[in-house]
């Protein structure tokens, strides 16, 4: 059963990929041009009826702008099936994972440890291709399956008009694929090909409108910015082996208590095992989930279609930092240092990625900013040690971030692919089932009680306020005061967006006329997620964040007495967060649609603080300064002064320059002076060997 | 074991095809095509034979198999041949391009086919025989061989520089060569014997370890090739015809790793250990200063050509990092490399046919008109970036694995070799297959042929599959390789001892 929720999807890319193959093949087919014509390209061209036409017709669809845009071509043979396809695997995935769910976090059922395959196989180095499913599994395989299959229909009804539909379902199963494998993975080298195969079909996706440069620039830099986390993902498994013999999950943490208090050579210092390991590998964890430095790819990621930001950039693949976290928390729990830095990291992204989400136009970017914010307080709850509360969040935040991006793509058909809020107000009256189910979303999202976000969310405010007063954590206290004002600027930030989207004037009458409401295969997917966005917080709130947590998740997060403490903070702590995010409200409600001129004048009189929140705190430009352009100017110094003055000018170019004179003087033929170094080449190997037989040598 | 020389069969059957195509007369299209077919068929013959030793190798076995020995010259020097668990994937890896690189060549070349078709073959004996010689003369002879018909693969159906290419690779490669001839000289005077297990088995004396290492090392870095001698690399890649590239970065590059297993790990061990450090700084400056000017490069060749540096430099370290990870993961990098490295140039060679230009610049938009294409070539850009699921990614794990044991500083900046990767692959991708396709010159180009999805289809398959399941390769190799390995730490903990000795008497 559980090979086939990892596989199916496996299966699904790959007929829908052959789909997308087969059918643009065919629209293009293979051909060569004939040796010797002329003028290749226009035979080629004469002799093939398509030819002639498509590049026009691929031309005329290209125009840079802002929006996501839709090529005039004809759809891709095969899209329907490569659609009803995949997204029945997907649905057959999600049943079954749902009935995992039950049965191994609900029902008691043992870990279960499946080998497919041996992997690599060096020495004392053993990896095995094996699933792992416990309870930690089980809720990611819940989440990831139950959005992924969500996104897939839904995309029935987004992509319709889209030519190349069955490369999109292709690498939107592809991703889920890799997606269950990283979580499913029983070492930490699967999880690495999981993590590095989540970041290549992100890449896939953010880039798939081929045609776009912005498209383009986002994937590498998605890809890139990824990799550098995957720098320390990638040192830290070879920590883990060298402290610990073992790449396997199981025997890294039955290894783990002994490497307390030892240290290990690293570059040029002795330093603690455990914090080294555990700050290597979470380096990998920041730039998955878009952490504080390593965020700078997440907003550009937007320029994917928006399904995918759905799916990838907001319920799963960047929660895949979170999950490694919990998933080694046996190895976290040994390190205070390590705890420490991550609950500053999550800490600080929350605070800083809400600032920004204070004043950003696009509708996508106010939710991805907001998606990194949220990351920010799952972070936080690992770090304080409330690793089940994390997870807790991510359930929770799966459902109503995937639900907001879904209401926003809805949106934006409806707005014939406009994402600037500028341009949209009044949108309530068109399309009221998109309304209302973005309205859930801001709920669950803002913590208002009775919603899944009020639990989750509140949970790791109090945390990571008991561990601050338990005195655990140095930096709990600073998780704490920064998960709280983050909560009112969340408030805001949410209610921003809701104010300028749905209500007060229509800014473009044009689009707001025709603004009509999206398509059932869009709506039910949205209706679905607006339930769990509801019931995924109290029904399971005792599992997560209660006295049920050592029970449900059976030794595979580190349950730590966090959860006991918790529950004895204080009323007006309790309150607190809700209190902000009523305050965060109303300055919304007053700013947009009570006093509209508010927000014109704060952001005149601040210029500087708008413009640094505008532009993202300037990280984009702080980074090209840095790193870019260095590498760049390296690069070439290194080509033209490295390669071509230093070496070849100290070296051949000299002499061979000389050499050619002599041969160019000596023979005149064309191709004679080859056979004159081939021949010397062979006199020379005939003498040594005429030396040799002499016995020249002894 | 079998009782013909499968091996000698192996090595000479191309010379024999070669022979074959001289034959022939006159340079009419029958005449081509024959010259052709018969290569075809020498080269799918040599394939299916050398299978024949995957068939019945042993592969719990250290020893070298399938040996023949004939006395040959002075009574010293004999025709010895075998492979062993590390040769073994390098002989394979050889014939089994050599088809493809043949078909790759069928339209591609118009031109004095018969030569052609007669150096490839003879550069493929050449190549077999590096691989499989025992006694260090025949090697030298194979080594060197193979020099001639690249440099005339270069020389005559090269590029519009393809004069200076292949003077500069000439002169490279025969300086190095004439420090290892020398070497070798030395080596037989004192040792007495040119055989190689023999030479294994005596040793080399301690004084003369270091010089003979060095000799060696000047003659392999090049073919490696190693920062600071790698600029010939560059320059013959972009001025040799496509199969050339593929020959020359699919195997001629593995000789210079090959050669360091076979000749500097087990025979000069003391000073192996000794010249290491040396070795992991130069592989560190490779993998960072040419996957920053690859960063730079206009050309899809040359960029392709620095990245091979770099993903060479992975294998140098892993040798010297003389453990069981670095050494096998050298090993599977390089027939990894072998693979990816050559399908990239076959890739380049697929639109340089069709637009005769190598001009990053010029390309762009190439998934609309040739999605295949684009398949093809972004799987093995992602080969080429290391992704875990192709064969890319194991080697290199395996080599910064092995050697973060030994040395973590080298480790950690080699690391950064994948992060550079990703920027420089992706680049060119970038550039040259996707965005808009609004070039006029390209707006009738034409998907890949049957032909040319028939080279793709194994190269595709094997880079899958190797980066799935590598346990193929690692295990073919590990008793070579293990042997390998433990004969090196009791060398150097025998000169260890040897030294401390005399300190505690006194």
């Amino acid at each position: 059963m559980y090979q086939a929720i990892v596989f199916l999807p496996l299966l699904g890319f790959l007929v829908a990929g052959a789909i997308a193959l087969v059918g643009a093949a065919a629209r293009h087919p293979g051909g060569y041009p004939a040796p010797g014509a002329e003028n290749h390209a226009d035979a080629a061209a004469a002799g093939h009826p398509h030819g002639a036409t498509t590049p026009h017709g691929d031309h005329a669809a290209v125009h840079v702008s802002h929006h996501e845009e839709h090529p005039a071509e004809p759809p891709a043979p095969g899209s329907r099936p490569a659609e009803v396809i995949t997204t029945a695997l997907l649905f057959v995935s999600m049943a079954l994972s749902w009935f995992a769910f039950a049965q191994i976090g609900f029902g008691g059922a043992d870990t279960v440890r499946e080998t497919v395959a041996p992997f690599i196989l060096s020495g004392d180095l053993t990896i095995d291709w094996a699933l792992r499913i416990d309870t930690l599994t089980a809720v990611m395989l819940v989440v990831v399956t139950t959005v992924s299959a969500l996104v897939h229909l839904y995309s029935i009804g987004y992509m319709s008009d889209d030519p190349g539909r069955p490369r999109f379902f292709a690498y939107l199963s592809l991703f889920t694929f890799a997606m269950l494998m990283l979580v499913t993975a029983d070492n930490l080298v699967q999880m690495f090909f999981g993590w590095e195969g989540v970041g290549l079909a992100s890449y896939l996706l953010i880039g798939f409108w081929y045609k776009k440069p912005s498209a383009n620039a986002a994937a590498i830099k998605a890809f890139v910015v990824n990799r550098v986390g995957d720098f320390g993902f990638l040192l830290g498994i070879f920590g883990v082996f060298v402290a610990t013999g073992a790449i396997a999950f199981d025997t890294i943490f039955a290894q783990a208590p002994s490497l307390v208090g030892t240290t290990m050579r690293f570059l040029s210092w002795q330093v603690d095992v455990p914090t080294l390991i555990c700050l290597l590998l979470f380096m990998g964890a920041m730039g998955k989930s878009a952490q504080f430095l390593l965020h700078t790819w997440l907003p550009d990621a937007m320029e994917g279609p928006t399904p995918v930001s759905a799916l990838i950039h907001a319920a799963t693949m960047v929660t895949a930092g979170v999950f490694m976290v919990a998933r080694l928390s046996p190895l976290f729990e040994l390190s205070p240092d390590a705890l420490a830095f991550v609950t500053f990291i999550g800490a600080t992204t929350a605070l800083f990625a809400a600032t920004i989400g204070l004043v950003q136009n696009d509708i996508k970017r106010v939710i991805a900013y907001s998606t990194c914010s949220q990351l920010g307080y799952m972070f936080v709850a690992m770090g304080v040690g409330a690793y089940p509360v994390g997870m807790y969040h991510l359930f929770t935040h799966a459902f109503f971030k995937a639900l907001l991006f879904l209401g926003a793509g809805s949106v934006i058909v409806a707005m014939h692919h406009e994402q600037d809020m500028r341009h949209m107000g009044g949108l309530r009256h068109r399309i009221p089932f998109t309304y209302f189910m973005m309205i859930v979303g801001t709920l669950a999202l803002t913590g208002v009680p009775l919603t899944a976000g009020y639990y989750s969310k509140d949970a790791i405010i109090e945390a990571a306020f008991a561990s601050g007063h338990g005195g655990h954590n140095p930096m709990a206290m600073y998780g704490f005061v920064c998960t709280v004002v983050a909560a009112a600027l969340t408030s805001f930030y949410s209610w921003r967006l809701i104010f300028k989207t749905f209500h007060g004037r229509p800014h473009d009458q044009h689009h707001y006329e025709h603004a009509h409401e999206s398509p059932i295969t869009m709506l039910l997917p949205l209706g679905v997620l607006a339930a769990g966005a509801i019931l995924a917080g109290l029904p399971f709130k005792d599992a997560f964040a209660g006295e049920g947590a050592e029970h449900f998740f059976r030794g595979s997060v580190v349950v730590s007495s966090i959860l006991e403490e918790m529950h004895h903070v204080e009323f007006t702590i309790e309150m607190l967060p809700t209190v902000m995010m009523v305050g965060g409200f109303l300055v919304a409600w007053l700013f947009y649609l009570r006093a509209p001129g508010i927000p014109v004048a704060l952001a005149r009189w601040f210029k500087p603080v708008y413009l640094f929140l505008l532009n993202k705190w300037y990280f984009d430009e702080l980074y090209d300064w840095l790193f870019v352009r260095p590498a760049m100017w390296l690069g070439r110094t290194l080509w033209k002064r490295g390669d071509g003055t230093v070496i070849d000018g100290l070296g051949p170019d000299g002499v061979s320059a000389r050499v050619l004179d002599v041969t160019r003087s000596v023979v005149r033929l064309q191709t004679g002076y080859l056979y004159h170094y081939a021949f010397a080449m062979l006199i020379g190997i005939a003498a040594f060997v005429t030396w040799f037989t002499l016995g020249g040598i002894r | 074991m079998v009782s013909w020389p499968v091996l000698s069969l192996t090595i000479f059957l191309p010379l024999l095809g070669a022979l074959c195509i001289m034959m022939l007369r006159d340079e009419d299209a029958g005449v081509k095509r024959n010259a052709r077919w018969i290569a075809l068929w020498t080269t799918v013959i040599t394939f299916a034979v050398s299978l024949v030793l995957v068939w019945h190798f042993d592969p719990g076995s250290a020893d070298f198999q399938f040996a023949e020995k004939h006395p040959w010259l002075a009574g010293t020097i004999s025709y010895h041949v075998g492979v062993d668990g590390i040769s073994l994937p390098f002989v394979i890896l050889t014939t089994a391009l050599m088809p493809l690189c043949i078909i790759a060549s069928w339209k591609p070349i118009q031109r004095r086919v018969k030569e052609y078709m007669v150096a490839f073959l003879v550069l493929e004996t050449m190549m077999v025989g590096t691989f499989s010689a025992l006694d260090v003369v025949v090697f030298y002879l194979f080594f060197e061989g193979g020099l001639i018909p690249m440099f005339l693969i270069i020389g005559v159906w090269g590029g519009p520089r393809r004069v200076y290419a292949s003077f500069k690779f000439f002169l490279y490669t025969l300086l190095g060569s004439v420090l290892m001839l020398l070497a070798i000289l030395a080596m037989y005077g004192q040792v007495g014997t040119t055989d190689i297990p023999e030479l294994m088995a005596r040793g080399i004396p301690q004084n003369l370890q270091y010089w003979a290492w060095l000799a060696f090392f000047a003659s392999f870095a090049v073919k490696m090739p190693m920062w600071p001698v790698h600029t010939w690399l560059p320059d013959a890649h972009v001025e040799a015809p496509t199969a050339g590239s593929v020959i020359l970065a699919a195997v001629l590059l593995k000789m210079g790793g090959y050669g360091f297993l076979r000749f500097s790990l087990p025979m000069f061990p003391d000073a192996s250990e000794f010249f290491a450090p040396m070795v992991f700084v130069l592989s560190v400056i490779a993998i960072v200063y040419t996957s920053l000017v690859a960063l730079m490069q206009e050309d899809v060749k040359k960029l392709i050509a620095y990245s091979s540096v770099a993903h060479m430099g992975f294998v140098t370290m892993g040798i010297f990092a003389g453990n069981t990870q670095g050494v096998a993961g050298s090993v599977f990098q390089m027939i990894s490399h072998g693979i990816v490295s050559g399908a990239l140039f076959l890739c380049v060679g697929v639109i340089y046919d069709r637009m005769h230009t190598r001009e990053i610049a010029a390309y762009g938009g190439l998934v609309t008109r040739m999605p295949v294409y684009a398949v093809i070539f972004g799987l093995f850009t992602l080969a080429n970036i290391g992704l875990p699921g192709t064969s890319g990614f194991v080697g290199e794990f395996l080599t910064l694995f092995g050697t973060f044991r030994v040395n973590t500083w080298v480790a950690t900046i080699a690391a950064l070799g994948v992060i550079f990767s990703a920027c420089y692959a992706l680049w060119m991708y970038r550039k040259v297959v996707l965005g808009a396709l609004d070039k006029p010159s390209l707006a009738a180009i034409r998907d890949v042929e049957p032909r040319e999805i028939m080279i793709f289809v194994p190269l595709v398959v094997l880079t899958l599959w190797l980066g799935v399941y590598p346990k193929p390769v690692l295990d073919m190799s590990a008793s070579a390789v293990t042997a390998l390995v433990e004969n090196y730490h009791e060398a150097l903990g025998a000169t260890k001892a040897a030294t401390l000795q005399p300190t505690a008497a006194r």
